[in-house]
């Protein structure tokens, strides 16, 4: 029995495409995935991501739970600020990417990846019972949030008529407290589009409110409802990781260029000596953007080849709407890793010339 | 929806125009519907030979990949060079500006099997 956001009705009314997506029935989506992606980049979409599961982490050490359990530097944020973060097996393989919100010093919350929640709760659970963390209390609270994301480069105008709270002053990655369509809310300014946006968590039962609210004042300014569909098309020109594709069990955040949110000077994590092994060694696969130089379509699994010899796999693919080209992401040997390097994906039959590209493949925020 | 009565149709929602011996092939308007917006097709080559119920192409949207499937046997003496710089095109004219080939059969008898209008769309309102 597939799970249901509380507006799950009224997707259907608005004619959307529903999937299967981690466990939930989600709209894929509601026009066209061109459309809806496009209408991101020039004005603004609203999306449902209430599948998205959140976990609250409360009481004293509830920080030094944390970095034990995260690769990024929790102590580097203060309250207010949200970090890009990553949990890991002591192997160095990624049990989940996640943003964690932090609003003092003994309450956090991390927003998990749907099909996850589950697995990171009892992760997390486990960590805690091995650790000396006995006053820390976790919560699965995802019960207790719908959660709408606002992108575009309209969705501070479009918000800004719906709330008291001065737009102005919630920075990238910060979030403020404050009332949405009078409904208690976290305006977080945060996304996984590359756009400006707000990505605003607050109790289901007022989901039809803030959505048809949000809808109706960025009417004037173009904004859509979008699906799962332009959600990825989006963050896959930005080179954003999904989990699943780009990061697994089997693949490493180092893998994954995920360099910047492994912080082995903050001392002891989990994971941090097999990461700091692959790292003293060197990556064996680097995560790649690359476009076709012909016409195509890469997808997640097909091969990578240079000179008839493997050297890796697709992990996700798309026809950039942005660009009106192939592009992807794949891991790849290391040494075929280099901005400009000439890779061949497998494509049925053919081998489909292709370039290592700079990222993200599109310039925004 | 639409589903013009002058064509033919497949269970795997390809059209067939049969003008005596040449027949053109396309996908229905349900068909580029549940495909969503697409992005790149595949066509054979003027000349080659297709056999009947065997993939003749591909057909991608932003999410998927369909293979198309050749109701007919017979050689390919015509393809829609259009489609492969406007593959858009399949979405807003799936049954005109958006034909994929022509085909001279091999077989007129294969045309029994195909479905009319009417039989199609009960098909499909079945498989939803």
């Amino acid at each position: 029995m597939l799970k249901k956001t509380p507006l799950n009705r009224i997707h259907k009314d608005l004619g959307a495409r529903m999937v299967e997506f981690g466990g939930w029935e989600m709209p894929v989506q509601y026009r066209g995935v061109i459309e809806e992606h496009l209408a991101v980049r020039n004005a603004a979409g609203l999306f449902d991501v209430s599948h998205m599961g959140e976990i609250e982490v409360r009481g004293r050490g509830a920080l030094d739970f944390i970095q034990e359990l995260t690769t990024n530097d929790a102590s580097s944020i203060v309250g207010g600020q949200v970090q890009y973060s990553a949990l890991c097996y002591s192997h160095g393989g990624t049990v989940d990417d996640v943003t964690l919100y932090r609003f003092g010093d003994e309450h956090f919350l991390f927003c998990v990846n749907a099909a996850n929640t589950e697995k990171d709760f009892t992760w997390m659970e486990e960590v805690l019972e091995e650790g000396d963390f006995r006053d820390v209390k976790l919560r699965n609270v995802s019960d207790d949030f719908a959660q709408l994301a606002l992108q575009g480069p309209a969705a501070a105008l479009i918000l800004s008529r719906l709330t008291g709270t001065d737009l102005s002053r919630i920075a990238r990655y910060h979030f403020h407290e404050g009332l949405v369509v009078e409904t208690p809310a976290i305006i977080s300014r945060t996304g996984y589009t590359g756009e400006d946006g707000f990505e605003l968590y607050f109790a289901p039962s007022a989901a039809e409110t803030v959505w048809s609210a949000l809808l109706e004042s960025g009417a004037p300014e173009g904004l859509v409802p979008a699906g799962l569909g332009a959600r990825d098309t989006l963050r896959l020109e930005m080179k954003y990781a999904l989990y699943g594709h780009e990061l697994s069990p089997e693949i490493t955040p180092l893998e994954a260029g995920l360099g910047w949110i492994t912080r082995f000077e903050k001392g002891s994590f989990i994971g941090r000596e097999a990461l700091m092994r692959q790292k003293e060694s060197g990556v064996p696969r680097r995560l790649v953007g690359f476009v076709l130089t012909e016409p195509g379509v890469p997808r997640a699994g097909y091969p990578v080849m240079v000179s008839g010899e493997d050297v890796g796999t697709v992990t996700s693919g798309t026809m950039s709407p942005s660009l009106r080209v192939g592009i992807g992401l794949a891991l790849v040997r290391a040494d075929c890793a280099a901005v400009g390097a000439e890779l061949q994906i497998g494509i049925r039959s053919r081998l489909v010339p292709a370039r290592v590209s700079k990222t993200p493949f599109v310039h925004k925020i | 929806m639409e589903f013009p009565e002058e064509l033919k149709y497949t269970e795997e929602h390809e059209w067939v125009l049969i003008e005596e011996e040449i027949v053109t092939i396309g996908i229905t308007d349900y068909a580029q519907d549940s495909l969503g917006d697409i992005v790149f097709v595949e066509l054979p080559e003027v000349g080659a030979i297709l056999e009947a119920g065997k993939p003749f192409g591909v057909v991608e949207s932003v999410k998927a990949v369909s293979d198309i499937y050749s109701p007919v046997s017979g050689e390919v003496v015509e393809i829609n060079e259009e489609l492969v710089g406007a593959p858009e095109v399949i979405n807003t004219s799936p049954y005109e500006d958006g034909w994929m080939i022509k085909v001279k059969l091999s077989d007129t008898a294969q045309l029994d099997d195909l479905l009319d209008a009417e039989e199609y769309q009960e098909f499909i309102e079945e498989e939803v």
